[in-house]
């Protein structure tokens, strides 16, 4: 039997991750009694290390290496580089979070650069066995960070939810790749693209197969009706946890949404559209009505997220190459501005104060205007209102549903982004119109705190006004695979 | 030197940049905001007088074009221009914010240079919604205009100023969403986001009754038309008077410029089949809303609902083209309802504003615009109740006064279209006079009845300056309306030509 030696070098980035992960986690457990933020300066210090590396050897075609089971291209290497910066933006705030509510610790940020490695994995995964692998290291990093605050019972009873619920979503998408596997014989996507598409496999199964698939996914997303866990998960876990889960996890999540719809089943796209138009529309829908009610920001956000989950299905749903392009652009935004507002209630959350109740902002622009100003970017920043960049997030993946010529699923999606304008205004409606229930002035809990989400906020009116170059390139990295 | 200025982005981004200094500037300092707010706006409407000397009125294209790529990857451009429909609506927005700035002087006390600052950035907004001529950039100045406007009713509004607020934002957010996916279905179908590429495309009926009613619902909302007109009642009762003065003189008229820059060119086809319910609900809102507004107890609320009975006068004069040009063939007949409609947003910009700049007056100094709460002010205020007369007899439609211009030439086209078109609309003069002398004898005339009245003091000298000025400029237009219509010809004949040629 011939051995041959894969080429390694595209998975370069990741190994550092994974050995630099792997002496921190070793390595805390000496700083930890010397220097307390030692492991949070080594994480952020790995995270930039590895941007650099993929910076430069930013890969304009496609590598495909490990025998077929790991692909690097600029698609790839671009949600990398994005769960990069929002990874660091998240241990910034979370850094400060966990002082505050004093449970600081160095497992936090290794779990944390865990997750990232998952993400890596599942963003460059090429055959079903490494999307599994990805998909498991990030969730069972993510599992831990939840239940992590043990004298918390609504995190640990989130943990748990969390956990069951992920697992079933797990075997549901086991299920369906064994289906495809089945039915085809192969693992890889390229492979089970070509099976599929020369007719020789048998249909029945693999339809089953897509299902579970995308229940799966759906799963894993959030989508409706498998939405179940979020509020819940968002709202018990501690915020800076929250952060984490409602951001960089999507930018994965989307990768291996486009992994495996685009690439491995394009041929059964008549199946699984059907299955994402009632994904997409019941998400939003419910996203937008639930998420009036909530008292809780962060559960609001979760059911707001339910909601920004179907309208990135929409570009799904053209199933193009643009229609891709979009739903990527979409989920980027997406993170940034959960980044944004998540980062909010952190930089405000006291000890013994979550700040995470919508009263709480209660006159928030007495006390602290300008970062009244920075949460109502945020706010109409979601709620896809110019000119800040979710605007033209919205925008295009309704223009991409509407050039595949589903026009009612996009007026779908507009009624549905008035009536989630709504629970977004009563945030701003707090901050601007009622009275603080204390004059007392707020501020972020340190310096770098306020810098770090003026710094995100601005970014959104900042791309909202020059939206041109990242729209360029979310673009031109899924065209470039398409020919 | 002014030649090379490019004179509409300066109009549009000087005002936000003021603002956004002011914001800075002013912090707990009232008086830095309400002088930089000032020289702003001042400065703003100077630079826009080389509009109106620059201005050829001998055609109807776009000037002062100025386009740039902004996303090239979907055909989005920043694109500005201005012809003989919008110059005037520009020019009524940076005289109406000198005047915005003027009368919150010293009325605003708490958190001066917000409220300044967001009366600055919604003048550079406005100006961009009438000099946009890529649709996604009309949409984005469109709705981040709702933005400022939400923060200052909300804020600086009366006691029910949060619901008026919501209701307004979702109201009319909800009507604008619809115009933003035929935006992008039009986009679809020509690959270009250009509005004067709009106007040259052609276009199935069935899509264009879809677009028509997906843009009818943006605007309708907007002028507002009945039956969707039930957030501005609410909206300007609650609104501090400066938001009041935007919302009446230059928000309602984004509605009006919306039909005549997009339905009428876009879908000319639809525009002419469903011309009845357009013609039906601009009548509607004359007589009935005008009856409305017989029966009010708070003045603004009053002036809220002759508003929107006015502006039914705009839409009329818009929708009547197809009757007359059926019924008698008449282009002339056909052009003066246009102009018609077009001058009566204009004036009714000034009248309104002043109505209530007025109104503000005495509510800033007996703190209730109920009218029973009122009887013989003119025994004290007899500077302020002659202006407030010219203005209501403006609003009456007095011929001498601008109000008088657009609502005659309208009038005049409907009884060419349909005798009971006509009678129905000349109804207004009647309804219109006996709401507002009404008012204004319960109000200004009569004994005086409650010793705040008798408390009351004269206008001062900025307060005598705005209303001065409104004055001159309502009997000035209702004496030589001339030059105003010069500037619109050419565009309204051409915006005839576009509204009545076929796209199928």
């Amino acid at each position: 039997m011939n051995f041959v030696i894969p080429d390694f070098a595209p998975a370069i980035p990741e190994m550092v991750l994974l050995a630099l992960t792997s002496f921190i986690l070793v390595a805390d457990t000496f700083w930890a009694k010397r220097s307390q933020f030692a492991t949070y300066y080594a994480t952020q210090i790995a995270l930039v290390v590895v941007a650099v590396l993929i910076l430069m050897s930013f890969s304009t075609t496609q590598i495909i290496t490990f025998d077929g089971s790991f692909v690097r291209d600029s698609f790839a290497d671009i949600l990398k580089l994005f769960v990069l910066v929002i990874s660091i933006g998240i241990f910034v705030f979370s850094k400060e979070y966990l002082l505050q509510h004093k449970f600081f610790s160095g497992e936090f940020f290794v779990l944390g650069l865990f997750g990232v490695l998952g993400m890596f994995v599942m963003i460059s995964s090429y055959n079903f066995i490494t999307l599994y692998l990805g998909l498991e290291i990030m969730s069972l990093s993510m599992y831990a960070m939840v239940a992590m605050r043990k004298d918390s019972g609504a995190a640990v009873e989130a943990g748990m939810k969390y956990f069951v619920l992920g697992a079933l979503a797990t075997g549901m998408l086991l299920y369906g790749f064994s289906m495809i596997y089945g039915a085809t014989g192969e693992i890889g996507f390229a492979q089970v693209s070509e099976v599929i598409s020369s007719g020789n496999a048998d249909g029945v199964v693999l339809a089953f197969g897509v299902v579970f698939i995308v229940i799966g996914l759906a799963f894993k997303l959030g989508a409706v009706p498998f939405h179940m866990w979020m509020p819940d998960v968002y709202q018990g876990a501690p915020t800076a946890v929250t952060l984490y889960l409602g951001t960089a996890p999507k930018i994965a999540g989307f990768a291996i949404v486009y992994r495996l719809l685009a690439e491995a089943l394009p041929g059964l796209v008549e199946e699984w559209q059907s299955l994402i138009i009632m994904l997409s529309i019941l998400s939003m829908v419910l996203g937008s009505i639930a998420a009036i009610v909530q008292d809780n920001l962060k559960r609001m956000l979760a059911y707001s997220g339910i909601g920004h989950i179907g309208f990135l299905l929409l570009g799904v749903i053209a199933a193009t190459p643009d229609g891709y392009s979009a739903s990527m652009f979409y989920v980027i935004v997406y993170a940034i501005t959960g980044l944004a507002g998540f980062g909010m209630i952190v930089a405000l959350s006291r000890t013994g104060n979550e700040f995470d109740r919508v009263v709480d902002f209660k006159g928030l622009n007495a006390r602290n205007p300008w970062l009244a100003v920075m949460m109502l970017i945020v706010m109409f920043s979601m709620a896809g209102i110019p000119p800040f960049i979710g605007f033209w997030a919205k925008i295009i993946v309704i223009e991409e549903v509407i050039k595949a010529g589903f026009t009612w699923i996009a007026v779908v999606a507009v009624i549905t982004a008035v009536i989630s304008a709504y629970y977004y205004l009563r945030v701003v409606k707090a901050m601007y119109f009622d009275e603080p229930e204390d004059n007392t002035k707020i501020e972020p809990v340190s310096g770098s705190l306020n810098w770090t989400v003026s710094f995100v906020a601005l970014s959104l009116l900042v791309l909202g006004l020059m939206p041109s170059s990242l729209i360029n390139l979310c673009y031109q990295s899924i065209n470039s695979l398409a020919l | 030197m002014l030649s090379s200025l490019p004179i509409l982005s300066t109009l549009i981004w000087l005002p936000i940049i003021g603002g956004l200094l002011v914001l800075f500037a002013g912090r707990n300092n009232p008086t830095v905001a309400k002088w930089l707010s000032l020289l702003t706006v001042v400065a703003t409407f100077l630079l826009s007088i080389p509009l109106v000397t620059g201005f050829d009125t001998t055609t109807a294209s776009m000037q002062f074009v100025e386009q740039v790529a902004w996303v090239p990857m979907f055909n989005i451009h920043y694109h500005l221009g201005v012809d003989g429909l919008s110059m005037p609506l520009v020019l009524l927005t940076t005289f109406t914010q000198v005047l915005v700035i003027a009368s919150a002087w010293d009325v605003i006390k708490e958190r001066v240079e917000q409220y300044m600052g967001a009366f600055l950035i919604m003048g550079g907004i406005m100006v961009g919604v009438f000099v946009a001529l890529d649709s996604i950039l009309f949409y984005i100045f469109w709705e981040a205009l709702l933005i400022p406007m939400f923060i200052v009713i909300g804020k600086w509004g009366g006691p029910r100023r949060v619901y008026a607020t919501l209701k307004f934002f979702l109201y009319t957010f909800f009507g604008s969403v619809f115009m933003l996916v035929s935006f992008l279905y039009m986009y679809h179908e020509s690959g270009s986001f250009s509005i004067l590429d709009f106007h040259g495309m052609q276009l199935g009926m069935t899509a264009q009754i879809l677009i028509f009613l997906a843009f009818f619902l943006a605007f309708a909302v907007k002028i507002p038309m009945f039956p969707v007109h039930t957030w501005l009642p609410d909206a300007h009762v609650e609104a501090p008077t400066a938001g009041s003065v935007v919302l009446a003189a230059i928000m309602l008229k984004m509605g009006g410029y919306g039909f005549v820059r997009l339905s009428l060119p876009v879908t000319p086809d639809a525009s002419m089949t469903l011309d009845w319910l357009m013609i039906g609900l601009s009548l509607i809102a004359i007589v009935y809303i005008g009856i409305v507004a017989l029966v009010q107890n708070d003045m603004k609320k009053l002036v809220a609902y002759s508003s929107i009975s006015h502006m039914g006068f705009v839409t009329l004069g818009l929708f009547l083209v197809y009757d007359i040009l059926q019924n008698t063939g008449s282009i002339q007949g056909a052009q003066l309802g246009m102009e018609g409609a077009m001058v009566q947003m204009i004036s009714h910009g000034f009248i309104s504003g002043a109505m209530f700049l007025a109104i503000g007056v005495l509510y800033d100094r007996m703190h209730t615009r109920e009218i029973s709460a009122y009887s013989g002010v003119v025994n004290k205020m007899p500077w302020f109740v002659m202006f407030a007369v010219i203005f209501a007899m403006a609003n009456v439609g007095l011929p001498g006064t601008s109000g008088f211009v657009g609502e005659f030439m309208v009038i005049l086209s409907a009884f060419k279209a349909n005798l009971w078109y006509g009678t129905l609309a000349a109804l207004t003069l009647v309804i219109g006079a006996a709401y507002t002398l009404w008012m204004v004898k319960r109000v200004f005339f009569g004994q005086i009845t409650n010793e705040n009245v008798e408390k009351l003091t004269d206008l001062n000298k900025r307060e005598f300056a705005i209303m001065a000025t409104l004055a001159i400029v309502i009997i000035a237009l209702g004496v030589f309306p001339a030059p105003l219509m010069e500037v619109m010809h050419a565009s309204v004949e051409n915006l005839l030509v576009q509204a009545t040629t076929s796209k199928l």
